[in-house]
């Protein structure tokens, strides 16, 4: 039985009333793509938020291979070994591509009290981030300022950026939002390259990059898991075809 | 998304080359080098063809531009906009006067006492600034420098309000000899030129580039791992030392040390200058202090209602020149870090 | 302990966390709606001030000055909004800060133009000009009047932000600006109306200062950075929040100038008491501040924001 990664235990968050996190219990196994879906509102990005650190939750639990991390700021948890990417784009816009995932290099190379040498000619650097471009296709613009790139372009960054902590779980939040038909195969090409050897823990809206890379699927609606599964028992079943009813998977 | 004044990025290559490579430079690169040497040369000849005035006003404009180096490296590479950055001028000045009304002259005293005890003070004001952001930042940066400004006009001892005359400059057992404003002037040239080396070192270092981070996305660089309020302190700290040492040589100049120096407005006129020579710059700090220096001159002699005009000046600044002077002379090159 | 002294104190202390309330509401009604830092508002109290001497002059009335200054410093305050900040409103609050400070600068100048560089006293009617007395202790009725005018704006404010159309969308916008824009208000109108508003409550706390110290110039410049103080440790953009503050502010820093160097008196020796006592007392309220935000970086009662 493959060991759980991350383990979620009955979590809860309220904003004001609305329990927007309302008991969520899930696992990720190691080395699988567990990808979570739910109608809009159903509190996603909320849940990823806790699991990254960025939001404390009312009560329950999280769980990095059994050890509790409910209450580790994100930088810690990063170094643990969890990368999120974000909903809406965050890169560093006033850098290079290639000082962004070098820059996530960097974190993961002991502290960086360095004053002295410049880090832009940092071999240690540079070379590692080159090679993580290069796995989501952006070698071509790395000496490129991110803020010229098209949004495609800067989501895969995102995803770059992830890679470079070389982390043991990627949290991705919804890495199509935004894209186009084109863009969007190409992320699903992506991703599919990094399933063998990451876990992925991917919120999505995107039924097709659901279905084609998900391993598990789990269902939240109304901050709840209502049915959690193989991507065929999730297509075959009932409450979750009632809670997408009228909804256009995107 | 609210703009700012600070520099935009232009496309810029991967930098290769180091800051001393003259075949990296461009426009700014050469009006960086043009503003030295005019600084290396016309103050001590105008001092030496018997105009002291001038070599007066450089010496505060050196003095000056420390200050705003130190503080573009907080501001302008680290989005750290510190409204109280005058109160580590007036540490450094003060950590001048108070040993030399005591009677202890030694520069080897002033100097690491300007530099230690404005790092202490940013140490224990950054730690507690460097937990909020935005606005709460500016202004509790700017409620702890009237703290120090408070401190120092209550301190009767040392002339309270009234200031605090010394009559000696630092003295530093023979090895230099500040007495003579040629000397002063040479030290203070050769102390900016060592800060700017510096601060163009730190930002392009693993350090610098945490700070560049933070300053983009600080929510970013936490979730890759960086523990961004540590280096954000120390890089506030690295500041007020370099500040602290900037005051110290204007305490030796002036040798009248007061508490003014350390008057909010004198903050506001330091982020002036770095916003209007072009924040995130080598070159800003150093075009922005004499701009406002040459304008706060030419004004004052023009009218006593300069500060009118001035003050219109600098709201149209706002308004309309995001980035500064630098920004129209040229690209962004990549020794700008 | 002379309990009279202490009564006098006190209610220094509630004068000028009345006054600092004046200046603070103005400054976090701005900042909670629109945004905007304005560090030039220290500068409408020294308007305020100059108005009020000079229609008290011309109508040889304090109370007639001072009602006839107030529609005049809303006016100013309208106007700057008009010409300056509403162009600032999309910009970074660095933005603000630097306008600003170009707007005091023009500020300080226009009134040394106008009134020239001397400040302007201003004679208290008779009536005003009397004392009190309450059993043993004489208080002035003038300070009086300060602690009882401030007290009764702050009640009309109340009302105002509470009961009122406006108080709503004061409140509404506070909390969702875009939201209230969305509903149709009037943006430009509310924000317009906020900002004269403000500008008069600053130049009330002028004005009713100004018969004690008398307008000069760069008057607010000091003060305003106590009100920032008191906003910050009160919650940015929250009234309940700066009206405490404010007190609590007024309160310490006049309790701690009397009474610092007893206290240390007692477990100091002397000579040191005088002399830590003045700097302590001198930074006494940025250490309240300090204290205050290591515990709660947001300030005391920060308003919720959507």
């Amino acid at each position: 039985m493959a060991e759980d990664l991350l383990q979620i235990r009955d979590l809860r968050k309220s904003f004001g009333g609305i329990a927007v996190t309302a008991g969520v219990s899930l696992s990720v196994r190691r080395g699988e793509t567990h990808a979570l879906i739910g109608p809009n509102g159903a509190g996603k990005t909320t849940l990823i938020a806790q699991l990254s650190g960025d939001l404390r939750p009312d009560a329950g639990q999280v769980l990095w291979y059994g050890r509790d991390v409910t209450r580790l700021p994100p930088y810690r948890r990063s170094r643990l070994g969890m990368a999120r990417s974000f909903q809406i784009t965050s890169v560093f816009m006033d850098l290079t591509v290639l000082d962004n995932v070098a820059l996530a290099v960097q974190a993961r190379a002991g502290h960086s009290f360095r004053f002295w040498a410049p880090a832009r000619r940092d071999g240690r650097l540079t070379e590692p981030a080159m090679a993580v471009l290069a796995q989501v296709g952006l070698a071509g613009r790395a000496g490129q300022p991110a803020s010229i790139l098209s949004h495609g372009e800067r989501r895969a960054l995102e995803i770059a950026m992830a890679l470079a902590t070389e982390p043991e779980l990627l949290l991705l939040d919804e890495p199509m939002a935004g894209m186009g038909p084109e863009e969007s195969s190409e992320m699903i090409a992506t991703l599919r390259g990094l399933k063998s050897h990451k876990t992925i823990l991917l919120v999505e809206h995107d039924m097709d990059a659901v279905f084609a890379l998900a391993d598990r699927i789990s269902v939240l609606v109304y901050g709840k898991i209502i049915a959690a599964g193989t991507p065929e028992e999730i297509r075959n079943d009932a409450h979750v075809r009632r809670a997408y009813l009228g909804e256009e998977a995107a | 998304m609210a703009e700012t004044t600070e520099t935009a990025a232009a496309a810029a290559p991967v930098p290769g080359g180091s800051i001393l490579d003259p075949r990296g430079w461009g426009v700014r690169g050469w009006t960086t080098l043009a503003v030295l040497l005019f600084l290396a040369i016309a103050p001590p000849a105008a001092f030496l063809l018997d105009e002291p005035f001038y070599l007066d006003l450089a010496i505060r404009l050196v003095c000056l531009t420390i200050a705003a180096v130190s503080l573009n490296l907080i501001l302008g590479y680290g989005g750290m906009i510190s409204f109280g950055h005058a109160a580590y001028i007036g540490i450094g000045a003060y950590a001048v006067g108070i040993p030399a009304f005591h009677d202890y002259l030694s520069g080897w005293l002033h100097f690491p006492l300007a530099v230690g005890v404005s790092a202490l003070f940013a140490l224990v004001t950054g730690a507690i600034c460097l937990r909020t952001r935005g606005v709460h930042f500016i202004m509790i940066t700017l409620a702890f420098a009237q703290m120090a400004y408070f401190l120092f006009v209550s301190m009767e001892a040392y002339g309270g309000d009234d200031g605090l005359l010394i009559y000696y400059r630092s003295e530093f057992s023979g090895v230099l000899d500040i007495d003579s404003n040629l000397n002063l002037y040479i030290l203070c040239y050769v102390v900016l030129l060592a800060a700017m080396y510096l601060v163009h070192r730190i930002v392009n270092s693993r350090f610098g580039m945490v700070l560049r981070g933070s300053k983009g996305n600080d929510a970013r660089m936490r979730a890759i791992g960086y523990n961004t309020y540590a280096y954000r302190l120390a890089a506030y700290v690295i500041s007020a030392a370099i500040c602290g040492l900037a005051g110290a040589l204007l305490g030796n100049f002036t040798n009248f040390i007061s508490p003014e120096m350390m008057a909010w407005s004198r903050s506001g006129e330091l982020i002036f200058m770095v916003i209007l020579g072009g924040a995130g710059t080598v070159l800003g700090p150093v075009i922005g202090a004499l701009a406002f220096l040459a304008l706060e001159e030419l004004l004052s002699g023009w009218t006593i209602y300069w500060q009118l005009i001035f003050g219109l000046l600098l709201i149209l600044v706002v308004l309309y020149m995001k980035g500064g002077i630098v920004s129209i002379l040229g690209r962004r090159q990549p020794e700008d870090g | 302990m002379d309990w009279t002294l202490v009564l006098i104190q006190t209610l220094n202390g509630l004068q000028l966390g009345l006054l600092l309330f004046l200046l603070a509401s103005g400054l976090t009604l701005v900042f909670g709606i629109m945004d905007f830092v304005n560090l030039a508002h220290g500068a409408l109290y020294m308007i305020g001030a100059y108005f009020c001497a000079s229609l008290t002059f011309w109508t040889e009335s304090f109370i007639l000055g001072l009602l006839l200054a107030l529609p005049l410093t809303a006016i100013v305050g309208f106007l700057v909004e008009l010409i300056v900040a509403r162009r600032l409103y999309p910009r970074s609050h660095l933005d603000h800060v630097l306008a600003t400070f170009g707007l005091i600068l023009v500020f300080d100048t226009l009134v040394q133009i106008l009134w020239g560089p001397e400040g302007v006293a201003i004679p208290l009617p008779d009536w005003l000009n009397g004392q009190v007395t309450l059993g043993e202790v004489v208080l002035p009725s003038y300070r009086l009047m300060i602690i009882g005018g401030g007290l009764g704006v702050a009640g009309l404010l109340y009302l105002l932000v509470n009961h009122t159309r406006l108080g709503m969308l004061i409140r509404a916008g506070a909390s969702n600006r875009t939201m209230v824009g969305a509903l149709g208000v009037n943006i430009q109108l509310l924000f317009a109306a906020v900002f004269a508003l403000g500008a008069a409550l600053a130049g009330l706390a002028g004005m009713l200062i100004s018969p004690i110290t008398g307008a000069s110039i760069g008057m607010g410049n000091e003060i305003i950075i106590v009100a920032f103080v008191v906003i910050i440790v009160g919650g940015i953009g929250s009234m309940k929040g700066a009206f405490i503050a404010a007190l609590l502010v007024g309160l310490i820093d006049t309790m701690g100038r009397s009474y610092l160097d007893d206290l240390f008196k007692l477990g100091m020796p002397l000579e040191s008491a005088e002399t830590s006592a003045p700097a302590v007392s001198a930074m006494l309220i940025y250490i309240l501040m300090a204290v205050i935000l290591a515990f709660r970086p947001q300030g005391l009662f920060p308003p919720k924001v959507r």
